[in-house]
């Protein structure tokens, strides 16, 4: 099938300042895509730009196989939730739904049928006759949804749409979104630099930074194997543990040399180092660093580290240690042995082990 | 105990003190209020006098024998140079004046202010700079220009002149007032109803227009202030039949046959003032709420 969205090559400037370079997306029917990156690397922008509200500076834009670069906001069947949510203040929930159709002359019936139909999709009946400002948070959230869902657009746009909530009213609404993409099929772009939530929602996550795409994929892949360091940071908490190491090749296989904090360097071997340059940096996530005797298999090696503190959170236990100069964090069950200033043999399951150069951050293997 | 008993003492002491500070406040408050009050008080009462008691009696004393005559001569009887017909052409003269040059000021400067706010376009601040130097421009150095701009349109001395001086001379003001109301309405806004469909005229109708009554009322006032007392202009592009009621009631006041009627002047000065006043005590509370309105809350 055609994409819903194409973007080819857009550029977006500010005056002289670049805020968007050589953005490439396409999206196909039903995909849920989230754009994901620190505050100011250009999300909303991007937003603003597949929706109209900014003229782009170069490239082209497709939506529903037709090219949308010039065509006018309102022309481009897209339906849009703002992160204030932009409720027009002086009318009520009901006349904010239909204010659309209204412009667009619908006629009056189609205007209460679709009107009711939302209305009890999001289950906001209660609020049709009131004001904006007599909402709270999570309502005035579900009516901006309201004003979207109503038209029934080949492609929505969200612009951090969650969080001006709470933290529990977040984790809700999040899964009634992922719900509402499932039931509706459609298509959505959804922003957010919460990279949980990324997770949770998207069919495919772009990873941004300063206005340049880091990574597109599905949420295992991004997780996986993240394309750069900034990717292998930014996504998953705690962070990836990424750790200075030294490959020293040896014919069948290679060495991997990291230095600890006390006593001479670990050692692990690892195929997949071969033909790797001497300096690399090493990225594991907490959950394939384990203690010793609790993962085995092909992969997965043991060196005995010294523990530097024990972070009890629940079900898990972070257990932080220093290798390559660097702290590092294994997840390890709750009951586990560790306990700070003594040593404790770790296991590490170089299965899912990333690559990266130290110095272009790009990923090695 | 003891320290109970010096506690409470103290306390009702703080009480007492807080109480008197409060009695010298309003003592203070009422005395600026009779000294701003007492012009007006003069004026009524001596509008409601005789000439004859007038000469005879004290400037502050209530009048003896209430009388509507001067209220009469200086509505409908009293001379204006040649002229005797009172103050009441001439006020219906202001009325069709103020009216529409408020509105359209007002509306004028509604638009501006949408424009300068949120229709952002290459220019727009230097556009909207100038238009604040407009405020600033003394009236003295617009007559001469103004006049020759006049003679130019053919409205020279015509009502529709003056309407059009004092719009083009609001639009400064009134575009302040909106722009600086209006960019305080997130931006969001727009564009949400853009996606909706609105154009420019819809949004400003269904969006802008609904939330400006605070800022509508601010300028309503502020205008019709202006352009109702205004003499300058006034005497200056109007003619015979055209005079605004402030040029007709120096004439009156200046008018140098016979001996001086007090009563008539003041009588007169009151009702050129009545309109104002009225439009203060109407929309007064608005006005204070429209000047502090901050943002609009979603
Ligand atoms: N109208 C504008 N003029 C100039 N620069 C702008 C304008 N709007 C945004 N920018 C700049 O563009 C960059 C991207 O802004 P954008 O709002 O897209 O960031 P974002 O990724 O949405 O951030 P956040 O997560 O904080 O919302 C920022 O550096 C910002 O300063
Ligand atoms: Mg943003």
């Amino acid at each position: 099938m055609a994409p819903i969205l194409e973007i080819q090559t857009l550029f977006k400037n500010y005056g002289s300042t670049e805020i968007l370079k050589d953005i490439n997306i396409a999206i196909e029917p039903g995909d849920f895509l989230v754009l994901v990156g620190p505050s100011g690397c250009g999300k909303s922008t991007l937003l603003n730009c597949i929706a109209g509200l900014e003229p782009i500076t170069g490239g082209s834009l497709h939506i529903g196989g037709k090219d949308m670069t010039h065509v006018s906001p309102k022309d481009r069947d897209i339906a849009m939730v703002f992160q204030s949510y932009a409720l027009y203040p002086t009318m009520s929930v009901a006349k904010n739904i239909t204010f659309g159709m209204k412009v667009r002359g619908v006629d009056a019936a189609t205007q209460d049928r679709k009107l009711a139909e939302v209305a009890n999709q999001l289950q906001i009946e209660p609020l049709l006759q009131r004001r904006p400002g007599q909402l709270s948070g999570g309502q005035r959230q579900r009516v901006a949804m309201g004003r979207a869902l109503v038209r029934d657009p080949k492609l929505f746009l969200f612009d951090e749409p969650l969080s001006n909530l709470d933290a529990k009213l977040r984790v809700e609404m999040r899964s009634e979104i992922k719900k509402l993409h499932q039931t509706l099929g459609a298509t959505m772009v959804y922003v957010t630099h919460d990279q949980i939530e990324a997770m949770t929602l998207a069919t495919k996550i772009v990873v941004m930074k300063g206005g340049v795409i880091q990574q597109i994929g599905t949420p295992a892949e991004i997780y996986n194997t993240p394309a750069n360091l900034f990717v292998a940071d930014f996504m998953g908490s705690p962070a990836m543990n990424l750790i200075p190491a030294k490959v020293m090749q040896n014919g069948g296989g290679a060495r991997i040399e990291i230095s600890r904090g006390q006593g001479g360097p670990i050692v692990l071997h690892d195929p997949k180092a071969e033909g790797l340059p001497e300096d690399v940096i090493l990225g594991l996530r907490p959950e394939d660093i384990a203690e010793a005797g609790f993962r085995a298999g092909e992969g997965v090696q043991e060196a005995e580290c010294l523990v530097d503190m024990v972070e009890p959170a629940g079900a898990d236990t972070y257990v932080v240690s220093e290798l390559g100069g660097k702290q590092i964090t294994a997840r390890m069950h709750a009951e586990t042995s560790a306990s700070a200033g003594s040593s404790l043999t770790f296991a590490f399951d170089l299965n899912k082990v990333s690559y990266f150069a130290p110095e272009t951050g790009d990923r090695l293997n | 105990m003891m320290a109970d008993l010096s506690l409470n003492q103290s306390a009702s002491e703080a009480n007492f003190g807080k109480i008197a500070l409060r009695w010298l406040l309003y003592a203070l408050l009422g005395l600026f209020a009779l000294y701003y009050l007492l012009p007006l008080f003069v004026m009524v009462t001596t509008s409601l006098k005789s000439l004859e008691e007038i000469r005879t009696g004290s400037l502050v004393t209530l009048p003896r024998e209430v009388t509507f005559d001067a209220w009469k001569t200086a509505w409908s009887g009293a001379c204006t140079g040649i002229q005797c017909e009172g103050l009441r052409p001439y006020f219906w003269n202001s009325v069709l004046l103020a009216v529409p040059a408020v509105f359209l000021s007002t509306l004028i400067g509604a638009l501006n202010g949408y424009v300068v706010a949120q229709w952002k376009f290459k220019g727009a601040n230097l556009i909207f700079s100038l238009m604040l130097f407009g405020c600033f421009i003394p009236f003295q150095v617009v007559l001469l220009p103004m006049a020759r701009m006049l003679g130019l349109m053919g409205i020279a001395g015509t009502i529709p002149g003056l309407i059009f001086v004092h719009v083009i001379y609001g639009i400064g003001f009134t575009t302040l007032f909106f722009r600086n109301y209006y960019v305080t309405i997130p931006s969001e806004l727009v564009k949400a109803a853009k996606v909706d469909g609105a154009n420019f005229f819809r949004i400003f109708w269904s969006i802008f227009l609904p939330l400006s009554l605070p800022i509508i009322v601010v300028t309503v006032i502020w205008q019709f202030t202006q352009i109702w007392n205004d003499f300058l202009f006034g005497v200056s592009f109007s003619q015979a039949g055209t005079q605004p009621i402030t040029v007709a009631l120096n004439n009156i006041v200046n008018s140098t046959t016979g001996v001086k009627e007090y009563n008539v002047d003041m009588a007169a000065a009151i009702i050129a003032a009545l309109p104002t006043l009225f439009v203060y005590v109407v929309a007064g509370k608005y006005f204070i709420r429209g000047l502090t309105a901050g943002s609009v809350k979603g």
